[in-house]
């Protein structure tokens, strides 16, 4: 019990947020102890979500758990795919063609947007700025039409293979993308007009879960998390893959390891992906998106019913207990997903699948530190904190 | 900038029994549980090599590979000051699964051990809150040990026994 105003005593509450609250995005719950408004520790409970994929993929050929990729991080499933299939390929040590790192690089620049535009609208929302959700919402349809349209799902992409693409991308895929790039500066300058400088939107969340640049290195996070605590890390700029080292951008940084810090920076990071997009979509490349090894794609239907090799390699990549193998050793192998460094850890031993395939969350490190963001701050600031981090459950407990 | 070679001359000149080699994506150094503690205080505070970053922690289980010992626990370190990775592989035997914790050099391992102690079952000593992370606290058994069957042992049970 402690004293706070001449006789009047309070005691400490626990208040439970979660498993199933509006704002949590996601099965997590939340244990605050609260000492009036003020929380004075936060103890974030997860795992409802836990769905064994580390495991399941040592069951599953390479090819196969690429289906499991998507439901990770299920607002970016294609940044997932191509995360994995980069991994592998680097095991087997496959060069995939100019064409194909040319559309991976706009997917996954693509798939940043509509991540930022879901962070973005959701987190406004849960604040109480309902106008900007809709706006990104709608941009964001645009890019699940052009998702649809190119992979055929909205959600379970699966779109790459290891040694490429599922197939290439269709005929007006240029033009759909020249098209999003046309119209979406307007829909940015609107969400920035609608809170960047909004009065109510940075009262509400300047100064709130501070993550001091020691506590941010300390902890491990990535992503916009780290950059909005000042530290300039980016797997684009700091190992470059795929064709980062041969494009022209930026990487925001933001000193003041806020929420609002956290905000500006992913807003800012959706212009530079459309940058990356606009110098892709320019000197786009013709040519195949598969390697030409049919050992690790699918042949032709063609070769298939006319040629005895094509036949055979139709079936080892497709019947059960098949698949091709991949030389035994290991890899760490990370690329920039929107929420930070998505790394996969594989172990190979010279089999069709993997003795240990451990996936590096970005979601998880990120929420370790949720006790230091949230202590001393009010009950309210719990959801704006949690929106700033963007926690997607699926990915968060695998 | 610091080269490989000259992380390969640090660690030998104070750990003799630590091997480094070179892996295609990065630096590996294997050591033994007596060096552990001291070879990662020291490849985080050594001002030149400075991993002042732990990007994962993790377990492999070698039972079908008949290893000894059964268990890795990996480790991939960051420099922010040299742009380099390192991974760390410290083996475990399958009878003496105590390893030092590493939480007190970088917290980042506070919820990475969870998970690995809560999946492998290895007994990271010293760790504030060493309780199970994904799964729930009733659990019985480490699911990503190669003993342990894809499709369980019957833990739905166990948890719908709760009251």
């Amino acid at each position: 019990m402690s004293e706070t105003i001449k006789g009047l005593t309070t005691d400490r509450m626990i208040l439970n947020m979660g498993p199933q609250h509006p704002a949590t995005h996601g099965t997590l719950r939340l244990v605050l102890e609260l000492e009036g408004e003020k929380v004075v520790k936060a103890e974030p409970h997860i795992g409802y979500l836990h769905s064994g994929f580390e495991k399941l993929g040592e069951y599953k050929t390479y090819n196969q758990w690429i289906t499991l990729s998507d439901r990770m991080n299920y607002l970016s499933p294609l940044c997932n795919n191509i995360g994995f299939a980069q991994a592998v390929e680097k095991l087997i040590g496959l060069e995939i063609p100019e064409r194909a790192k040319y559309i991976r690089v706009i997917l996954a620049e693509l798939s940043r947007i509509a991540d930022h535009l879901v962070w973005m609208g959701t987190h406004a929302l849960d604040i109480g700025a309902m106008t900007a959700f809709l706006y990104g919402f709608e941009a964001r349809e645009w890019l699940y039409d052009l998702f649809e349209h190119t992979t055929g799902a909205r959600l379970t992409t699966s779109y790459t293979r290891v040694g490429g693409f599922l197939k290439d991308v269709p005929e007006d895929f240029e033009e759909l993308v020249k098209q999003f790039i046309k119209k979406f500066p307007k829909v940015l300058k609107q969400l920035h007009g609608l809170l960047t400088r909004n009065r109510i939107w940075m009262d509400r969340i300047r100064g709130i879960g501070y993550l001091s640049k020691e506590d941010a290195i300390n902890y491990g996070v990535t992503g916009p998390v780290l950059r909005g605590s000042g530290i300039d890390y980016d797997v684009r700029k700091n190992f470059p893959y795929l064709i980062y080292d041969r494009l022209d951008f930026e990487i925001p940084v933001c000193d003041d390891g806020d929420v609002y810090s956290r905000y500006l920076v992913r807003m800012e990071e959706m212009a530079q992906s459309l940058k990356i997009t606009e110098q892709c979509i320019k000197d786009f490349p013709d040519g195949p998106v598969n390697v030409a090894d049919e050992k690790y794609k699918l042949p032709e239907k063609e070769k298939v019913y006319h040629t005895i090799e094509g036949l055979i390699h139709h079936f080892k990549n497709v019947m059960p207990g098949h698949g091709f193998p991949v030389p035994a050793g290991e890899i760490y192998d990370a690329t920039e997903a929107p929420n930070g460094e998505l790394g996969f850890y594989l172990v190979s031993d010279g089999t069709n699948k993997p003795i240990r395939l451990r996936v590096r969350p970005p979601s998880f490190v990120n929420f370790a530190p949720f006790d230091v963001l949230m202590r001393g701050n009010m009950v309210s600031d719990a959801v704006a904190i949690l929106g700033s981090l963007n926690i997607i459950a699926g990915e968060l407990d695998r | 900038m610091v080269k490989i070679e000259t992380i390969r001359q640090k660690i030998s000149a104070k750990f003799s029994q630590a091997s480094l080699t070179e892996e295609p994506d990065m630096p590996t150094v294997s050591v033994s549980k007596k060096d552990f503690p001291e070879l990662m205080a020291f490849l985080k505070n050594d001002s030149d090599l400075s991993f002042d970053y732990l990007t994962d922690v993790t377990g492999v289980d070698y039972l079908k590979q008949e290893r000894e010992p059964r268990f890795d626990i990996v480790y991939h370190l960051y420099s922010f000051k040299n742009n380099q990775r390192l991974r760390v592989k410290l083996g475990v035997s399958g009878e003496d699964l105590d390893v030092p914790t590493m939480s007190e050099l970088w917290k980042a391992a506070l919820w990475l051990e969870r998970e690995a102690f809560e999946m492998f079952g290895f007994n990271f000593v010293g760790h504030p809150d060493l309780r199970r992370l994904l799964l729930p606290d009733v659990f019985d058994g480490f699911p990503l040990r190669k003993d342990y069957p894809l499709r369980g042992r019957g833990e739905r049970d166990v948890v719908l026994d709760l009251k």
